[in-house]
């Protein structure tokens, strides 16, 4: 599903510039779960932005989907954003003054799908996080679970190839973190391939493979026992 | 621009955000307010020019003699030219094919009584033919006629506030009055809408009576006369020019003489006055203009704030796969949106002022102030090309949001 060789990415700080991927192989299958691990200024926050397209690679290929990602211009990158990647962030970003089933759809008014469907698609994710009845409750009536629920239902909304998920569980306690572990095991379960980037070695555990950034380069890249996130609620 | 959908992406951003709104439509509101009312104030007193001209008919030319400052074929400097009957004649006789209507003038300022009523009044004597060119409103009885110019009747027709000055609640058709000890007898009542109070309290008697009164003169004060509307501005400056020519020659006054003979034009008087109304309304209108363009820049400032404030939700939309045009042309028609809005809410309070205005401030030279369909239509196609002007920096800053930058966390 996701093949990188070489990946290459530096920043320019003033004058001095900083390497911050230094050649990064990676092949991920489809159906995975993998977690990308590392400390802060390992690099792992780049490379999700890189693979979400939310920025570009220095050099290196980088293929998603038997499609080589190159060149990309805005709207390029945004039609592929839109068709390939569903994204669910730290701070879950919602659209405050939208309420739970208007986020939820977003992606699928970029798509071009009309309003009826839009609203039947995004009653049916809220159910499948357990949500349907917060349909028309705006973000800030939600609780951060309840939140970051209605991220994932909005980033499988539009039926993406990959879920990108950027320190899903960073702004939520643990109860609440194995909480949203469990879903995205569940979709995971379902066949859909994640990558999710953490430091909590717990979180780590709970996917499928775990891959450790250090310094710009993978370190160690291991296939595990998952645990399951419903052992511990 | 017919996309349903962005429409209610829009209409929901502008009602869950009332206050941004508002204060962007603000600066709008006010530019359109205070455009349209100087605009209106502009057309008012261009209204009061028209109506100044047209209480008279617009193709006259008033004639009437003044004091030769030049020497000429041995007659002396400083002379006074007088008119007489047979100036008219002459005119009349000269120019046939050109005038259609020419009355003579002699003024008075005379006292008038009725039973225990006087007051004082200007008495015009003149020719039936003065009704055309004055354009006077008879509300009952008759105007002077041939006949009594023929007879030197002794008969007035007074104006409607003479009638109520001397005669009450009376009829005074047909009844007597004394016009400095002269008995006349009332033939009609006249009014002249337009002209003020002062027109409505004058007396017209005939201009041989007033001549066989006063000392038994041919002499009259003034030429007034009507040309035939056909022969356009441009020929009716060649017969006020010819006019003077041949009055000067008959009166032995100097060619170069601008003083002997005076030769007024309306039509000339006319398009002076209007050229200074319509100075009048450019200077407004470049400050109108000034104003909406303060405006303009008022709500482009307000949605460099806005987007600035919204990065993080464009941000977003972005990751989730809008395009650049898409945000460029949300912000855009967001904009646009808000400007019409209020614009047309400061263009309807302008009218509403304007209108409940009225014709309060006719003393000050403001007559009927409005603003026409043109130019509302004129105002709308300004109000979305500022639209687009107070858009289109933001709109390009929106687009350059980069959706890595905006989700940072802080």
């Amino acid at each position: 599903m996701i093949q990188i060789n070489e990946l290459h990415k530096s920043y320019r700080m003033g004058s001095n510039e900083l390497h911050v991927l230094k050649g990064i192989n990676l092949d991920i299958k489809e159906g995975e779960f993998v977690s990308i691990m590392g400390s802060s200024g390992s690099g792992k926050s780049t490379l999700l932005n890189i693979i979400g397209m939310l920025d570009v690679a220095e050099r290196g290929e980088y293929i998603l989907d038997n499609v080589p990602i190159e060149n990309l211009s805005e709207k390029k990158a945004a039609i592929y954003r839109n068709k390939f990647l569903g994204f669910i962030f730290q701070s879950f970003n919602l659209i405050n003054y939208k309420n739970a089933a208007e986020n939820v759809a977003l992606p699928l008014y970029y798509q071009g799908i009309s309003r009826k469907i839009r609203k039947e698609k995004s009653l049916y994710y809220l159910e499948k996080v357990g949500l349907a009845d917060w349909a028309h409750h705006l973000p800030s009536e939600l609780s951060g679970g309840q939140k970051q629920r209605v991220a994932i239902a909005r980033a499988l909304a539009s039926e993406p190839k990959v879920l990108l998920a950027d320190e899903p569980t960073g702004a939520l306690d643990t109860k609440t973190s194995y909480e949203v572990m469990d879903f995205l095991q569940g979709i995971n379960d379902e066949g859909k391939t994640i990558l999710v980037v953490t430091h909590e070695p717990d979180i780590a555990d709970m996917t499928k493979r775990i891959v450790q950034l250090k310094d710009g380069v993978i370190e160690k890249d291991t296939f595990v026992e998952q645990v399951r996130a419903s052992e511990h609620v | 621009m017919f996309d349903l959908d962005r429409w209610r992406e829009i209409l929901q951003t502008i009602n869950k955000n009332k206050l941004r709104t508002l204060l962007a439509g603000f600066t709008v509101t006010l530019g359109i307010l205070i455009f349209t009312i100087l605009f209106g104030m502009g057309n008012g007193l261009k209204n009061t020019f028209y109506e100044a001209f047209q209480d008279d008919a617009q193709n006259t030319i008033f004639i009437y003699p003044g004091f030769a400052k030049k020497p000429f074929k041995g007659f002396k400097e400083n002379r006074r030219i007088e008119f007489e009957n047979e100036d008219l004649d002459f005119l009349k006789e000269k120019f046939e094919g050109r005038i259609q209507h020419i009355t003579a003038r002699i003024r008075k300022g005379v006292t008038a009584k009725y039973k225990n009523e006087y007051g004082n009044y200007t008495v015009r004597a003149v020719h039936p033919s003065h009704q055309y060119i004055e354009q006077t409103d008879i509300e009952k009885g008759r105007y002077v006629n041939e006949n009594d110019i023929k007879t030197d009747a002794r008969i007035a027709v007074i104006g409607r506030l003479v009638e109520k000055d001397l005669f009450g609640n009376e009829d005074a058709l047909g009844e007597y009055f004394n016009i400095e000890g002269i008995i006349y007898r009332v033939v009609g009542v006249f009014s002249d809408k337009g002209s003020g109070d002062r027109e409505e309290r004058t007396i017209y008697t005939p201009v041989s009576t007033t001549q066989l009164i006063y000392k038994n003169t041919e002499k009259i004060d003034q030429i007034n006369l009507m040309y035939d509307i056909n022969i356009g501005a441009n020929g009716a400056r060649k017969l006020s020019k010819e006019i003077e020519k041949e009055l000067k020659k008959k009166h032995n006054v100097a060619p170069s003489d601008q003083n002997g003979i005076y030769v007024r034009n309306q039509i000339e008087d006319l398009e002076e006055t209007l050229n200074v109304a319509n100075v009048l309304q450019i200077i407004v209108l470049w400050i109108g203009i000034g104003t909406l363009f303060a405006g303009v820049i008022g709500i482009s400032n307000i949605m460099v704030y806005i987007v600035k404030e919204r990065t993080k939700e464009l941000g977003i939309r972005k990751a989730l796969g809008a395009k650049p045009s898409s945000v460029i042309g949300m912000i855009l028609q967001e904009t646009i949106v808000v400007t019409l809005l209020f614009g047309y809410i400061g263009l309807l309070i302008g009218n509403l002022i304007l209108n409940s205005m009225g014709n309060k401030l006719e003393d000050w030279f403001i007559t009927n102030p409005n603003v026409s369909q043109g130019t509302i239509i004129g105002a709308t196609i300004i109000l979305v090309l500022s639209g687009l002007i107070a858009g289109y920096i933001p709109a390009r800053r929106a687009a350059k949001v980069k959706p890595i930058v905006a989700l940072r966390d802080e």
